[in-house]
């Protein structure tokens, strides 16, 4: 496949491998004790494709890659899935939701069993696809589960454009979109945490630029490479973290220029912002509150927006005691250093979010893992 | 969930509501241009591109020029160390 193949070629990839272990070497060799360099990926699609590629066994000893929290369905709170499973037990209601959130655990049942025990709720591939089951059920309200990060909220942005186009009443927006650059600010703002840099998200920056990235460099003085998602993007993104690092440099670097400019897409944000605010807070499952990360549907088009055309209980439900999601979407604790990990919280019966998503650092480690690591 | 995949604008079947048809490996599905479409490109003129697809949605043009440029830039680095390979063999 073009753009695909290409960016999976072996001859490539140990040539990066080989400069890596050279610039490994150096930035050693120049820093007084051994320095063991830490290096967030904050994607979820890149943690999967570290793990599928085995990225991180190919790299010396002493650089680390930290799993982030950039999965959506990972950071996606329980009270939140308790408050879509209300909306559902509504008759009137069909709810639609990308797959992803299916298995998400809520306090007391997932959609998958609220679906299996007779609620109208369908898998759909496209906000669009909502919006023609909405044309096909005039009876009826479709509810949207808005989920993801600015990649996909203008999306979402645009199908309620076009619902407010032509006019579709009986669609609406149960929106849980969340914003990157808070989150980053929040990781950042946390003095345990201790970062050598981050692999910046490819896809989020091909909406949003790499412009809102400037204040890692500038306040915290870490690099971050914005990269795409093949195994060569991710070891080139690596390499050029490593050459900031031996050259004392931090900026806001872009491996990903194939898909990323500095803008963004303007299209994409004029979408956004027409339709959606920033809320002024909301909960990360496992990281609390954050400030402004949150996107609402704005006043203006109010009747698009679940929120205000049901009532939702909108409970705040803690994690479940034995999960620790929470440190690990931190990178604090590595998926398996998890008391429940691969014995009571499996992909098949997950506790925890991160063992939801093919994104999360658990199930990635889980379905890819290797035993060295273990070791 | 950010995942997206390289597709190629085959047809465009509805310039008004910026709709068109696109070849993914050797699947064709309908998307969305809205993203990709301005006054300098028309939906006409998007035939040919070739798209990062998303959710049913054509998100942004992949620039085939960076694209080439980055591959030659790492097949540069590949050759350099073959050919230090080759050097070291032949002091050998």
């Amino acid at each position: 496949m073009k753009y695909v193949d290409e960016f999976r070629n072996p001859e490539k990839a140990q040539g990066l491998q080989k400069e890596i272990a050279q610039l490994s070497l150096q930035i050693s060799k120049n820093s007084h004790k051994n320095k063991h360099l830490k290096i967030m990926e904050v994607c979820g699609g890149h943690t999967h494709a570290i793990f599928k590629y085995g990225i991180e066994e190919i790299l010396p000893d002493n650089i680390e890659l930290i799993h982030g929290p950039g999965c959506p369905v990972c950071v996606m709170p329980k009270g939140r899935i308790d408050d879509a499973i209300a909306l559902c037990e509504n008759q009137q209601i069909i709810f639609t939701t990308f797959g992803d959130a299916m298995r998400v655990p809520g306090s007391k049942t997932s959609l998958l069993q609220a679906k299996a025990e007779g609620a109208d709720i369908r898998m759909v591939y496209s906000p669009l696809d909502s919006l023609k089951i909405a044309k096909e059920n005039p009876t009826k309200e479709i509810v949207f589960f808005g989920l993801g990060f600015e990649t996909t909220a203008p999306s979402t942005a645009f199908t309620i454009l076009q619902a407010a186009a032509e006019n579709i009443s009986n669609f609406s927006l149960f929106s849980n979109h969340v914003l990157v650059i808070p989150a980053l600010e929040a990781l950042l703002a946390n003095p345990d945490l201790q970062l050598d840099g981050f692999v910046g998200p490819g896809h989020v920056s091909m909406v949003i630029g790499t412009e809102p990235y400037q204040f890692i460099p500038q306040r915290y003085h870490k690099p971050i490479v914005i990269s795409g998602f093949e195994p060569l993007d991710i070891f080139q993104s690596i390499w050029m973290l490593l050459k900031q690092i031996e050259e004392n440099r931090c900026e806001v670097e872009n491996q990903y220029n194939r898909l990323v400019e500095k803008g963004g897409n303007q299209n994409a944000i004029q979408a956004m912002n027409q339709v959606f605010t920033v809320r002024e807070k909301f909960e990360w499952r496992g990281l609390g509150e954050i400030p402004n990360s949150g996107l609402k549907i704005r006043p203006e088009y109010a009747q698009f927006d679940a929120e205000a055309k049901f009532t939702i209980p909108n409970l705040k439900v803690p994690d479940h005691k034995a999960c620790q999601c929470g440190e690990i979407l931190k990178g604090v604790l590595k998926p398996w250093e998890c008391k429940v990990f691969g014995t009571a919280c499996t992909p098949e019966t997950p506790i925890g979010t991160c063992m939801v998503s093919s994104e999360g650092a658990c199930a990635a480690y889980y379905k890819y893992g290797r035993l060295s690591v273990l070791v | 969930m950010c995942l997206g995949i390289p597709g190629q604008i085959i047809e465009i079947t509805n310039p008004e509501h910026k709709l068109a048809i696109v070849k993914v490996g050797g699947v064709k599905r309908q998307v969305n241009i809205a993203c990709i479409v301005d006054e300098e490109h028309p939906p006409e003129k998007c035939l040919g591109d070739w798209v990062l697809v998303h959710v049913g949605f054509a998100m942004n043009r992949i620039n085939e020029q960076e694209a080439a440029e980055t591959l030659a830039l790492l097949q540069e680095i590949a050759n350099s160390y073959g050919d230090t390979k080759d050097l070291q063999r032949s002091n050998l």
